[in-house]
């Protein structure tokens, strides 16, 4: 860019907010960060001072110990070095928060991960207004349209109808991922106990204790192969193709994710069940939300920020790509 | 087309023989005439549209959704009919339909490459995403839902509880959409009579040879042949030339065709004879530029002669010699062969040996273009179609081997589409300079794919569209059948059968071989 320094910058380890000496989702530990939510690729253990809201910081908790940190509820804020910042819902998981940041006149959000979809485990997505808007874009292509979920938890049911003596193994990413698929289930009408892996359990647990019911829920570990006959498990995805699947009882392979979309992709992973089910905006959300806000310009920090780079140049929007690190695609899709 | 459409998922996502039969057997049991072998003919690549082509598809997405935008999503998804099933934008305010198959192949027979894009949209338009799947895919073929031939074929016999051998006969003699084929399977109709019709034979196929040493009293040796597998067919005044896979392919050798005219059918294999050799059979390298044409000029005929150097022979006349014992046949054979028009037919020879241990001395010293290896056939064995274990066994020349330098690497297709799979490797001119002479995709574990998918990502150093260039460091030892010489890689150098044998890691870059060893290496 030809002007000045913006007083945002982005750097390989995160979004850096001069004035205020603060860094946002930083990869690597800095005296000053603001977490926009609890993923590994966004909180990362190690800081000094950290912003965030309880439930952020109560999964962050959990995942680094204990974790010093000014709890920000949605809508509520702080002001440092003149900026002022402010935390607002972003639907993606429970405590995922977009940040805006007020400074000299001109505000800016930075989206974090963000969906658009209902989602009984978190609060909804809200739209703020801004200048500049700070997007994510891991399904920034037009292939990415999210199915409505209910379409997706019904293959679950169809495959148990068809194969009684099955188990339905499903892989879903242990924070978020894993209660929005129980929850979803359960408004579907599954009542019978959900079984987990172990490193599902904390994360649900605190889910429970945050206020988000998830109904019974049994550890494998715990339970005779026969008893898991006809039954729903729900597994981080590096454990479908692990040993710790032989205790199932003919256990049938989904995946929960945005990636499931691509055929390729679900055979990559030996799933015969791929339940397209994202935490993420899918592309239609990406783009009517640019539209809805109509910044001034529009940041693209991670995903395919190709796509959505040209998207914004097909309707002339301004835009440009933030090269980011860290923020690999992974299991959380 | 639904329930086509989710045939075809189930098998995408299975990856159960077992289960993707029971899928096949279920639905062509459920499904009515003539959508089921229409299925059928789908699921084997049996159909062909000429006027529906991949970059009509293409073309047609280009009129949707912005060009660039389809190429990030082509690019990402590692496949052109998915990529657009997936984009297509769903017709708002339109009910989605439900076409038979049958409705869909007479609609796409119907098209011609001026009507053939509004046709297919107006199809897009009307069906969901699955279904759009299953129709371009039907349209342009190219399925590559882990399902062969074979696989179908056994599928459809389980579904009606009749012999596999009487399916892969009559298969091939029958066109799509079937009907006859099952109407016999499932009605216990009349076997349809092909007694007097050109009709594919299934070959009889071998086994790697992976013991010790053979009694050559009971096995035959003859050599193996670098060509192409034909079955030339001449019944009923008429004639054609079948490939492996049972393809007509009579028109890219009407040369052979013409020539092949006595009551019979032959096996063998289909060989170009090379000018400068003498006359004798020229490589494969030379008979790849015949193969694959829909049509051939004189030029092409003159220049690679094909002929075919028969070793088995199935009917003599009407006579059908299938259950008898190889030595019977080859008798048969040896005053068959005699009577055709030498320029396009020859005998393979059997090869006379004392014993074992002179056989292995032999096929490692046979150097001659267009030998692979030897084949051991049991003199008993009558012909049998398919591979059956314990008859024929094919003992490949070892391959040869050559450090080579990876210098470009591509993403695979379909399940290998988030990997760089496919890499483009080199060989030291004496300057220094670092030449392709080939490219593979295969040869290493699921490991090691994630190992040299990782080491692209780490050492790119260049892209150029979809490739990647590479930090040129890492020395991949390459095995290979043969090595001929040839104007499509700057080095002047084609590998035949090149795939990845080890991963050097331990060998520096510098010292991987010069392209002068490789050309020492030409047969």
């Amino acid at each position: 860019m030809a002007k000045a320094k913006h007083w945002i910058e982005p750097h390989p380890q995160g979004i850096y907010v001069r004035p205020a000496d603060v860094w946002i989702d930083p990869s690597v530990p800095k005296e000053n960060a603001v977490v926009t939510h609890g993923h590994a690729d966004h909180a990362r253990g190690g800081h000094g001072d950290v912003w965030a809201t309880p439930e952020t910081l109560a999964i962050m908790g959990l995942r680094y110990g204990t974790e010093a940190g000014t709890a920000i509820g949605y809508g509520e804020g702080f002001e440092r070095g003149g900026v002022r910042f402010s935390l607002h819902s972003a639907g993606h998981v429970l405590g995922s928060a977009q940040v805006l940041m007020e400074y000299q006149g001109e505000r800016v959000v930075v989206t974090g991960d963000y969906k658009r979809r209902p989602d009984p485990t978190c609060a909804p997505f809200e739209p703020v207004p801004c200048d500049i808007f700070i997007t994510e874009a891991t399904f920034g292509l037009p292939v990415f349209q999210h199915p409505p979920i209910a379409g997706e938890i019904a293959k679950i049911f169809a495959r148990l109808e068809a194969e009684p003596d099955s188990s339905i193994l499903v892989g879903a990413y242990a924070l978020g991922k894993a209660q929005r698929v129980i929850a979803e289930l359960r408004r579907a009408g599954w009542d019978k106990p959900i079984y987990l892996h172990g490193a599902q359990v904390r994360m649900c647990e605190l889910y429970e204790e945050l206020g988000v019911s998830l109904g019974e829920l049994r550890l494998v570990m715990d339970t005779p192969k026969e008893e898991m006959r006809g039954q729903i498990i729900i597994a981080p995805p590096s454990a479908l193709t692990d040993k710790w699947s032989r205790r199932l009882p003919n256990p049938v392979t989904a995946m929960a994710s945005g990636w499931m979309r691509v055929r390729g992709r679900a055979r990559q992973r030996g799933v015969e069940i791929p339940l397209v089910i994202s935490d993420h905006a899918d592309w239609d959300e990406l783009t009517e939300t640019i539209r809805e806000l109509a910044p001034k310009e529009t940041w693209i920090t991670h995903g395919s920020e190709d796509g959505l780079l040209r998207w914004c140049e097909l309707h002339q929007i301004r835009a440009r790509a933030l090269a980011m690190v860290g923020r690999e695609e992974g299991d959380d899709g | 087309m639904r329930r086509f459409a989710a045939l075809i998922d189930s098998l995408v996502y299975t990856r159960s023989r077992n289960a993707k039969l029971a899928a096949i057997a279920t639905y062509l049991r459920e499904t009515p005439d003539p959508d089921r072998g229409w299925a059928l003919a789908a699921l084997t690549d049996s159909l062909d549209f000429p006027a529906v082509k991949s970059a009509t598809i293409r073309n047609l997405a280009g009129t949707r959704i912005d060009p660039e935008l389809f190429r990030l999503s082509r690019h990402h998804v590692g496949d052109t009919a998915e990529t657009v099933a997936l984009v297509w934008p769903e017709a708002e305010g339109r009910e989605q339909s439900d076409p038979t198959i049958d409705e869909v192949v007479q609609a796409l027979s119907a098209a011609n490459r001026a009507t053939a894009p509004d046709i297919v949209a107006s199809l897009l338009d009307s069906l969901d995403s699955n279904s759009r799947y299953a129709l371009l895919k039907l349209a342009v073929g190219g399925m590559r839902v882990g399902v062969s031939a074979r696989l179908a074929k056994t599928a459809f016999a389980q579904a009606f509880d009749v012999a596999l051998d009487d399916v892969e006969e009559l298969w091939h003699a029958l066109d799509p959409p079937y009907e006859k084929l099952f109407e016999w399977a499932e009605q216990g109709g009349d076997r349809p009579d092909l007694s007097a019709t050109p009709f594919f034979r299934p070959f009889m196929l071998s086994h790697p040879f992976e013991g010790d040493s053979l009694d050559l009293g009971q096995y035959a040796v003859e050599w193996k042949w670098d060509g192409i597998r034909v079955q030339a067919v001449h019944l009923g005044g008429e004639t054609r030339l079948y490939s492996r896979g049972g393809d007509d392919i009579s028109a890219s050798f009407p040369d052979i065709v013409e020539a092949f005219d006595r009551d019979g059918v032959i096996d063998g294999e289909l060989l170009v004879r090379g000018t400068d050799q003498g006359g004798e059979a020229a490589s494969f390298n030379a008979l790849q530029k015949r193969l694959g044409r829909k049509t051939v000029s004189k030029k092409m005929r003159q220049e690679f002669p094909a002929f075919v150097r028969v070793y088995d022979l199935l009917m003599d006349g009407d006579d059908d010699l299938r259950l008898s014992p190889w030595h019977e046949r080859r008798q048969r054979l040896e005053g068959f062969v005699p009577k055709l028009n030498p320029d396009h037919f020859d005998l393979s020879a059997v090869v006379d040996v004392d014993d074992f241990a002179a056989l292995e001395v032999m096929r490692a010293g046979a150097r001659d273009a267009a030998i692979e290896g030897v084949m051991l056939k049991r003199r008993e064995s009558p012909y049998l179609a398919g591979r059956v274990t314990g008859h024929w066994y094919k003992w490949k020349r070892d391959p040869l081997n050559a450090d080579c330098v990876m210098m470009y690497a591509q993403r695979g297709n379909g399940r290998r589409a988030s990997f760089y799979s496919d890499y483009t490797f080199g060989c030291w001119t004496e300057d220094g300079e670092l030449l392709p002479v080939g490219k593979a995709y295969s040869g290493f574990t699921d490991e090691e794919l994630k190992w040299l998918d990782r080491f692209v990502r780490q050492n790119t150093v260049g892209r150029f569209g979809p490739v990647r260039e590479v930090k040129k460091s890492l020395v991949l030892e390459v095995a290979f059948d043969s090595i001929h010489e040839s104007g499509r890689h700057k080095s002047g150098l084609a590998m035949r059968f090149p795939r990845i044998h080890r991963i050097r890691k331990d060998k520096p870059a510098e010292e991987a071989d010069r392209i002068a060893t490789l050309q020492a290496m030409i047969s």
